[in-house]
Parts: structure tokens; C-alpha cells; sequence
């Protein structure tokens, strides 16, 4: 039966699951040399910064390995960390409620929203959100769905879904995004980007004014004091969580840390591989809504939704868990030379990039999205990059082995590899035929090489048969 | 000292003259080079395809091959990184854990065993050529070689290195990726060979034939003026 959600991709960008859909796009993409340019001069800049965060840590390396340790003892004790982080919160006045899947936290979201006769609503930026496409559906629903981001309110303005998890307007330039504003907002042609900013303030402080409901993603959840905490450049994130009546955050059960001290070592790690920041502008512990005897403001009502939508299965896996660390840095988008080749929506998914071929593949199901796992050189810049030190292009690697112990793998490459077994076992049948025979039966199964490669060129003779041939006795 | 050779399949099949001019380098240091003509492939193209099985027997064969060996050398740090990093997870808790143990201590990739085992830099090789470096992911990231390369091309009379932009990045090969994603792999090739025109360099020199036949076949194809040659072979040059 189809998901309720699956109806809610954005019409304007083809995210169709599947093979050939997505060599189609990302085919066109790859020669698309403008968007190579804009792409590398923004990640230039971020390759820029970076390093100069990383100033911060007195040795990095321990940080890194550290930050990997405490996000295992949170999944490995998930079950207790997740009920721990409930407890406390609803000791303070939140409530949590566990979704298993995008229908189910919609389905909440939405009473939550009738419930106040909300009609509009402000969040800030949240891929779990994007994930269980919640604008589409509020917007279905008669509930107007504000984007207070900058950077997601240009991709809204566009009717486009985010193009890099942390930077989701990376791929225009702020030409395009002057364009934009003149196109939809009737604003001058060629403003500057202080004065867009300028502009998208005034339109979103209208709508904190009238929202009923502010939803939020969180970067942690805080088991020891069931809080969550956000991390932003913009101050929308605090205004979403803290103006209107009733708080929202979704959450990726995957989130949780153990301690609040740890933030002390999740916030700058995060800033840093992000955006090359020491530390963001703003940092929010959340830990429940306004207490009535002692805060004179805040949300009524704070509700955290818990989302599996997949996850779980990725935890039932000892190899995949490894994944569940990632604390959405983007730090391997930056890095992947295919990213930068074939940009954010080739993917056809919610998280692209390195991280988003490991998790798809089990969020969203092995048979439409495991060519996302062929689909990399393995060249591991990804795990090279990574601050929690998720081996990233192993687990890619590993979804491949997945998929053929599943019997998912294509007949013909089966066929092949059992083929290649026979004669890799025989030096005889590696050393049978000349050069030119091999050159013909390859060429013929390697159209695709042929497509950018002058053709391969076997050797008259292998290496094997011309030593043999001169220590004959 | 012997030094048992390892011949990657695609240069036993394509380019057997790398393999030549590694022998010619390694006897040329006083090494005794041992071939075993029985070797076949180190199993990595199936696992790099999640075929871990089929891979597995092939992998069990190199085993085999290389069993009565001291040292063993590869002009090849995609095989000798599979191996030294891979085998132990085909063969984790199984009767063959103890002798891939051994195995992947005594495996070098070429210049990392000039430079680190044999400490030899110099050759008296002669190359009178700009030339460009790449570095391969798997010299780079699995078998952890930067330095060494480019301390024997240092030695290298008349050589002139440019370093090109990018150079850690991934030329685009991945085995099977670039027959199944041609186009993105054709892509990443056109960023690799536009880095070292930028150059102006006659040719690009690497420790990987994998990828530089990638790179080579994608220069071609554009009739692009930059040419691409083994390391083996430039260190072999002049003498
Ligand atoms: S996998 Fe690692 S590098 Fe990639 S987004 Fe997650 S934390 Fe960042």
C-alpha cells in the first residue's frame, strides 16, 4: 500500500526512486559545468574555514575518537537511553511521543495543530522533517508552513527540497537568489545579500506573530536531563522553539547523547566539521515547556516526537548501527568528489552524500535504492572526514555485500563474477588467447567504458607468459 | 634479499611492462626477485562488488600462493591495500586468521618498500620531463603513502614535479563504478586531467594503474596532450 507521505515528494524536482531514474540525473549533472563551478567555489569557501575551527582542539584526534565512543554507548543502550531522555522530560512538563513511521508523526502533528486551530505554523531547519515531508502535508491540510531558516526559506521560495543537509541553498549564487526574490517576493532586481536578508526578516517576523504551533528538529537529545538541544546561526530556531504556544520537535531516535557535559565536546565538533565555526551563534538547551511557577514565558505545551521511520532496522544491523553516530555535520557531502560532481537532488533522497548511500538503502528499502551504494568509487574521503569516524565508505561497501546476501544482486552480474572466480582460480585460462581476442570479447562487454575511454589494450602476451617464457629451464 | 612479486591481473593482462621495470628496479637494489607463475589476482574486483563468497576463493588461492614468502611487492597500492586491510575481515574467526595475520605484515606496495624496507631513493633514473603526481586514493588513504613516491622522483635526474591542484582527490576509477556510472566517473576523470594541464605537465605519474589507465583512456578518448606511466616505469628510465 502506498505511504501516505510518498504523495508528498516536491513536484518540481524529480526524486523518482530507482536506477536508471537516478543515472538520468545525475548524468546531466555531471556535465553541467556551471553547477560544477558554483559548487566548488562554495565548498572552496567552507574547505577554507574549516581548518581554522579545527584550531580549537587541542588534539583533535582524541576529540574525534571520543565523540565516537560516547555516541556507541548511546546506541548500544538505546533502548534505556530513549526511555531515560522520556522520563526526565515528562518530569518537566514534555511530552514524547514515539512514531513508528512518517505517517504516524504526521498524523500526531496534524491533531496536535487542530486541536488549536492552527493555521500557521514556523519551524526551523529539520531534514526529519523534510524526511516525513511534513510542508507538503500541513499545507494539504490547510496549515501554512513557514520555513524560518534562510537558506530553507530560499529553497521553499523555489518549491525545492533542500540541496545539502546543512547548507540547503548551496547551489545558487546570490545572483540567483536575488533573481528569486524579485520572481516570487516582487522585490528590486540585484539586491545584495544583507539587504535579501533584510527582506526575509521582515516576512518571517510577521509570521512568529501569527503562528499558533513552532516545530523543530533537534541535534541532541540529552539523555541524563531529557532536553534537547539546537544548534543554528540565524536565532530562528530559538524563536520557533520558544514564541508560539505549543512546541514541536521531531527527532530521529538516533540523536541521543548520554550527558549534557558531552555537549562540551558535540557542539564545537559539529560547529567545526559544519561550518568551520569554534562554536554557532546561537546553542539552545530545551528541557520542557514554560514552568508555570517559575518562568514568566514559553511554549504551553512541548512535545517531542520520536521518530523510528526506518532506524530501527539499521540498529538491528551490528554493522550498519555504526551509521546511527552521525550527528548531520555535512562534512562528507564537502567531501565526496561525487557530490560535488552530481550536487544534492541527483540523489532523489532526503540525505544525500556519503551518508545518505549508507542509511537510504534501510530507511527507504534495498530494492530502490541500493545503486546509491554502487555508485561510489569507495575512494574514502567520507571516513577520512568524518568527526565521529563512521566508516562510512565500508558501510557503502558493506550495503553492496548486503544486497547480493539478499539476492537482490542483478543475474548478469552474478553470472559474471562466478565466471571471473573460474578463471581467476586458473592461470591457464588467464593466460588463454592473445591480446587481440581479449580485446575484441572485452570491448564488447565494456560499452560503457567506451562511452569516455579509448579502448582498453590487452598485451599480446600477459606478464606470465613472457617471464615463463625467458626462465624457461 | 628475495622479494616475492605480486603481479596485479589487469597488469599481468594490459600493461606487463610496469611489472618488467619493477623487476628491473628491485634487482637493480640487490634484491633475488621471485615470481610465483601460479598467481592469478588478489580478489579485491568481487569484494569491491559485494560478492565477499566468490571473492573469498580467490583470496584463499593468493593465500596459497604467497604462503612460503618473506617479503612481497606490488606495484599496486589498490591489491596490497585490499589485502592488508581486507583480508582480515573474509577470514575473521576462520581457520586462515593466523596466516593473514602474517600476510598482510610482510605485503609492501613498491615504493613504499624502496623508501621504507630497502631505504633506496636513488637510482640513478633520468626522465628529462615535467611531470604531475596523482595520488591514488588507496596509496593514499589505505596504505597511508605520500612521501614516499615523491622522494624517488626527487632523485630522478632532469625530472620536474608540478603539483596539481586537488591531488588527493579521487580520480574517478572505482573498479565497477566506472562501468556502471560512467558518466560521474567521466566526470571526476575531466576534473583530474583539467588539474594537471594546469600543470603544464607532460605526463601525469602515479603508483596505480587502475587509475591511471582510467585517466589515460579518458585523456586519450578527448586527445588531450598529457600521457600517463607507472612509476616502475620512470624509475626504470635512462639506464
Ligand atoms: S556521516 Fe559523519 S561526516 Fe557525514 S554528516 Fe554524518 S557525522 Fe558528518
Amino acid at each position: 500500500m502506498a505511504k501516505k507521505n510518498d504523495t508528498l515528494e516536491y513536484s518540481k524536482i524529480d526524486s523518482r526512486p530507482g536506477e536508471p531514474a537516478f543515472k538520468a540525473r545525475s548524468s546531466v549533472k555531471a556535465k553541467d559545468i556551471e553547477h560544477r563551478r558554483k559548487i566548488n567555489f562554495n565548498i572552496g569557501r567552507y574547505n577554507a574555514v574549516v581548518p581554522v575551527g579545527k584550531t580549537q582542539f587541542y588534539d583533535l584526534e582524541t576529540a574525534r575518537m571520543m565523540a565516537k565512543n560516547k555516541k556507541w554507548e548511546a546506541i548500544e543502550h538505546l533502548d534505556r537511553s530513549l526511555l531515560q531522555f522520556e522520563e526526565e522530560l515528562v518530569k518537566r512538563g514534555g511530552e514524547v511521543i514515539w512514531a513508528q513511521d512518517a505517517d504516524e508523526a504526521l498524523a500526531n502533528i496534524l491533531e496536535i495543530c487542530k486541536a488549536v486551530n492552527c493555521k500557521t505554523v514556523v519551524k526551523s531547519k529539520s531534514m526529519v522533517t523534510e524526511e516525513i515531508h511534513l510542508n507538503a502535508f500541513l499545507g494539504q491540510n490547510g496549515i501554512d508552513s513557514i520555513e524560518t531558516d534562510l537558506g530553507e526559506y530560499i529553497q521553499q521560495l523555489d518549491e525545492e527540497p533542500p540541496y545539502h543537509i546543512v547548507t540547503p541553498a548551496m547551489h545558487k549564487s546570490k545572483e540567483d537568489v536575488a533573481r528569486l526574490f524579485a520572481n516570487k517576493l516582487g522585490t528590486e532586481p540585484n539586491l545584495n545579500p544583507s539587504q535579501l536578508t533584510q527582506i526575509a526578516r521582515y516576512k518571517l517576523r510577521e509570521k512568529y506573530v501569527q503562528a499558533e504551533v513552532g516545530v523543530t528538529g533537534a541535534n541532541f537529545l540529552i539523555a541524563e536531563t531529557g532536553s534537547i538541544a539546537l544548534t543554528e546561526n540565524e536565532g530562528n530556531g530559538r524563536l520557533s522553539a520558544g514564541f508560539p504556544k505549543i512546541h514541536i520537535a521531531i527527532v530521529g531516535i538516533e540523536k541521543v547523547i548520554p550527558k549534557l557535559e558531552d555537549l562540551a565536546l558535540f557542539w564545537p565538533l559539529l560547529s567545526t566539521y559544519g561550518t568551520g565555526q569554534f562554536v554557532t551563534a546561537y546553542n539552545s538547551i530545551i528541557s520542557g515547556p514554560r514552568q508555570k511557577n517559575s518562568e514568566p514565558d514559553g511554549p504551553e505545551r512541548m512535545i517531542v516526537i520520536l521518530l523510528d521511520n526506518g532506524r530501527t532496522k539499521m540498529l538491528a544491523d551490528a554493522k550498519t548501527r555504526e551509521a546511527m553516530f552521525c550527528i548531520r555535520c555535512g562534512s562528507c557531502l564537502n567531501a565526496c568528489p561525487i557530490y560535488k560532481n552530481i550536487g544534492g537532488h541527483a540523489y532523489g533522497t532526503t540525505y544525500s552524500g556519503p551518508i545518505g548511500k549508507v542509511i537510504t538503502p534501510w530507511l527507504r528499502g534495498m530494492p530502490d535504492y541500493k545503486h546509491l551504494s554502487n555508485s561510489s568509487s569507495l575512494c574514502g574521503n567520507c571516513t577520512e572526514v568524518c568527526p565521529v569516524k563512521i566508516n562510512i565508505h565500508e558501510l557503502i561497501l558493506n550495503n553492496r555485500h548486503e544486497a547480493v546476501v539478499r539476492g537482490e544482486s542483478k543475474l548478469s552480474e552474478r553470472l559474471a563474477w562466478k565466471m571471473w572466480k573460474v578463471s581467476s582460480n586458473s592461470r591457464a585460462l588467464m593466460n588463454a588467447g592473445n591480446g587481440n581476442l581479449k580485446n575484441k570479447v572485452v570491448g564488447s562487454l565494456f560499452k560503457a567504458w567506451n562511452k569516455h575511454h579509448t579502448p582498453l589494450e590487452f598485451a599480446p602476451k600477459t606478464f606470465n607468459q613472457m617471464w615463463k617464457e625467458q626462465h624457461k629451464n | 634479499m628475495k622479494v616475492s612479486i605480486f603481479v596485479p591481473c589487469f597488469i599481468d593482462q594490459l600493461y606487463p611492462q610496469v611489472a618488467f621495470n619493477m623487476v628491473k628496479v628491485l634487482q637493480k637494489a640487490g634484491c633475488e626477485v621471485d615470481y610465483n607463475a601460479n598467481q592469478t589476482c588478489c580478489g579485491q574486483p568481487a569484494f569491491n562488488a559485494g560478492f565477499y563468497e566468490d571473492s573469498k576463493d580467490i583470496c584463499r588461492k593468493f593465500l596459497k600462493d604467497f604462503k612460503d614468502t618473506e617479503y612481497i611487492v606490488a606495484p599496486s597500492a589498490s591489491c596490497v591495500g585490499f589485502v592488508k586491510n581486507n583480508y582480515s575481515k573474509l577470514f575473521e574467526n576462520s581457520s586462515e586468521g593466523a596466516e593473514v595475520n602474517v600476510l598482510k605484515e610482510k605485503i609492501y606496495e613498491f615504493t613504499d618498500f624502496l623508501v621504507n624496507v630497502l631505504k633506496q631513493e636513488d637510482f640513478n633514473a633520468v626522465f628529462e620531463n615535467k611531470i604531475t603526481y596523482h595520488d591514488s586514493c588507496a596509496a593514499l588513504r589505505e596504505c597511508h603513502i605520500k612521501k614516499e613516491p615523491r622522494a624517488l622522483l626527487d632523485h630522478v635526474k632532469g625530472l620536474e614535479l608540478v603539483e596539481m591542484n586537488d591531488v588527493e582527490t579521487c580520480c574517478g576509477f572505482g573498479g565497477s563504478f566506472a562501468v556502471k556510472f560512467e558518466d560521474i566517473s567521466g566526470a571526476m576523470a575531466d576534473q583530474k586531467v583539467n588539474n594537471a594541464l594546469q600543470t603544464d605537465a607532460k605526463y601525469i605519474v602515479s603508483t596505480d594503474m587502475s587509475c591511471l589507465m582510467h585517466i589515460d583512456g579518458y585523456a586519450k578518448k578527448r586527445q588531450l596532450p598529457v600521457k600517463c606511466l607507472h612509476i616502475a616505469d620512470v624509475l626504470a628510465s635512462g639506464w
